[in-house]
């Protein structure tokens, strides 16, 4: 510790560690080469494939055409109004889900009589998919975007909520234990015990919510919308302009890839007691 | 005579499921005096943490009872250290040590003056903000005795706190606990199957038989305080009753087994 940073001459152990901390540097960049570089190579043989007609460019056309009318479809606006359609309703719907989903779940795992009240209505339910509803849900809700987060809703619900349960359930019973021992009240094992011991779980079914949002949007604007990404990819198919229904499929991967990182990164934030 | 703090009334306590009963502890009688620092010694499996279960009104005795004198300010009647995985994982340091008084809406500057005072006693302070899962484990029954601790109750139960530690740790959380609780001389049941840490901290010896648990006998320690380990070992009257306590425990263990 007396000796400066300049003057400093590394022992041979440390200098042994050194060299595998380097290593193992270079290792953890070439394996996010390979992350970044396969994408990258599919698209590159797809679009030699393609060019070459080797497969039928009608119906899978180049990605750098696909770019190409990303950005025409981009100045035009269209893209734009489709792409906020969407995203309204996917958010919407998704905190029309997750809410009640972790409320009702926290409930159910913290009181029994609750639980076995709603557990049967919820295996009863859970199998039925939120899109077979939907025609039940347009002639309660109308063909508007909140008969669209409903249906999101629907399929939200229910990973949360299992997921909820479950990590209310798996709590360690000391910890209810010392929260009876020093003189926790109701309020007290809701907020302090319940909820974050719950809450690694929790945001894993909320991450799977989110993917399942992503796929009932789009088929829920395919079924009754006249507007949203799923509207567009569906009427593209239909007329036939297979570039732009690909800048539809393009633009949901990545919306899921964003709202997958943003999930993570607000994982990080609320439980910063879990090691990564 | 100081007055009795704790009183336990021909305890039993039998789980009983659909094809078995275990009778756990069996007709335990016992009288702990204000300001008395006990220990509960048995071999495993004997009813200990049962018994301090009960005391911490997490299991209801099957019949018997007991009472724990209140006092006269309302502080909280006891509070436990267990036996493992004490402290909550998803508080810090800081909020498992003031847990306690957190849950009984303590005013904030007891809170925080009682809060920092423990901290600084079992050396945690610049962990503070750290969590459970980021410290070693005599650094978490240290967060588990600061918030005991903290908490200010009229007694402490403490469930085997040191035995999964190390032997060294063990030590010099023994004496620090002893330092601790010099300073307050809270009335202490605390149970162990460790006889060197009885004879260490005790002032009277509550020695179990095998399941289901009895006392079976009790000892008086009046070694003088403030005690630490090399006079308890250097002491001969120690060494005679650490073998005739280990005799008995002897006797206890083999008992069971025909
Ligand atoms: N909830 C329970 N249900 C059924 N049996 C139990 C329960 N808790 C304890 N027992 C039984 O009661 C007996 C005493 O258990 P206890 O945990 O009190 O022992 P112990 O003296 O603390 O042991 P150790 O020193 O290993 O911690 C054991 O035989 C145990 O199997
Ligand atoms: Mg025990």
């Amino acid at each position: 510790m007396e000796k400066s940073i300049s003057t400093y001459k590394m022992t041979q152990s440390e200098s042994v560690e050194q060299q595998l901390w380097k290593k193992s540097v270079r290792r953890n960049r070439a394996f996010k080469a390979l992350t970044i570089a396969s994408p990258i190579l599919l698209l590159i043989i797809w679009e030699i494939l393609s060019r070459t007609a080797m497969i039928d460019p009608r119906f899978f056309p180049p990605p750098s055409l696909i770019i190409l009318e990303f950005f025409h479809l981009g100045a035009t606006g269209q893209l734009f109004h489709h792409v906020g359609i969407s995203l309204y309703r996917i958010v919407g719907g998704f905190f029309l889900g997750v809410i009640p989903a972790i409320i009702i779940g926290l409930l159910m795992g913290m009181y029994l009589p609750v639980r076995y009240t709603l557990q049967p209505l919820v295996m009863a339910l859970m199998p039925i998919p939120t899109l077979a509803l939907m025609p039940i849900i347009i002639i309660v809700f109308g063909i508007n975007d909140i008969s669209k987060m409903v249906t999101i809703a629907g399929s939200v619900f229910f990973p949360v909520l299992i997921n909820t349960v479950a990590g209310v359930t798996n709590i360690d019973r000391i910890y209810l234990d010392i929260a009876k021992n020093y003189g926790a009240k109701s309020k007290d094992y809701f907020f302090k015990i319940a909820l974050p011991g719950a809450l690694p779980m929790m945001m894993e079914g909320i991450q799977m919510g989110q993917a399942i949002a992503l796929l009932t949007i789009v088929a829920a604007e395919m079924i009754g919308a006249n507007s949203g990404i799923g509207y567009l990819i569906w009427t593209k198919y239909k007329t036939f302009v297979l570039k732009d229904m690909y800048v539809g499929l393009v633009l949901i991967s990545f919306f899921g890839y964003f709202f997958s990182l943003l999930l993570r990164g607000l994982q990080r934030k609320l439980i910063p007691w879990q090691k990564s | 005579m100081t007055e009795s703090k704790i009183k336990v009334d021909h305890l039993t306590k039998v789980f009983f499921k659909k094809h078995s009963s275990v009778a756990a502890i069996k007709d335990i009688s016992l009288d702990i005096k204000e300001g008395e620092f006990v220990c509960l010694l048995g071999p495993s499996g004997c009813g200990k943490t049962t018994l301090l279960r009960i005391l911490a009104g997490l299991e209801k005795p099957s019949t018997g009872e007991y009472t724990i004198a209140p006092g006269k300010e309302n502080k909280p009647l006891q509070s436990m250290i267990f036996q493992e995985q004490g402290v909550i994982p998803w508080m810090t340091v800081e909020n498992n040590v003031s847990f306690g008084l957190r849950m009984r809406h303590a005013p904030k500057d007891e809170l925080k003056e009682r809060t920092e005072y423990y901290l600084d006693k079992v050396g945690l302070t610049e962990f503070r903000h750290l969590y459970p899962s980021e410290i070693s484990g005599g650094m978490k029954q240290r967060v588990s005795i600061a918030r005991a601790f903290a908490n200010d109750p009229e007694i402490l139960l403490m469930d085997e706190p040191f035995a999964a530690l190390d032997e060294q740790n063990k030590f010099i959380l023994q004496e620090e606990l002893l330092s601790i609780w010099e300073e307050t001389h809270k009335t202490v049941v605390f149970i162990t199957h460790s006889i060197d840490e009885a004879l260490l901290l005790s002032d009277r010896i509550f020695l179990m038989s095998a399941q289901p648990g009895t006392i079976t006998r009790e000892k008086k320690i009046d070694l003088p305080r403030p005690r630490n380990i090399e006079m308890v070992r250097s002491n001969p009257k120690m060494g005679e009753e650490f073998v005739d306590i280990w005799q008995h425990l002897q006797e206890a263990v083999l008992e069971k087994r025909h």
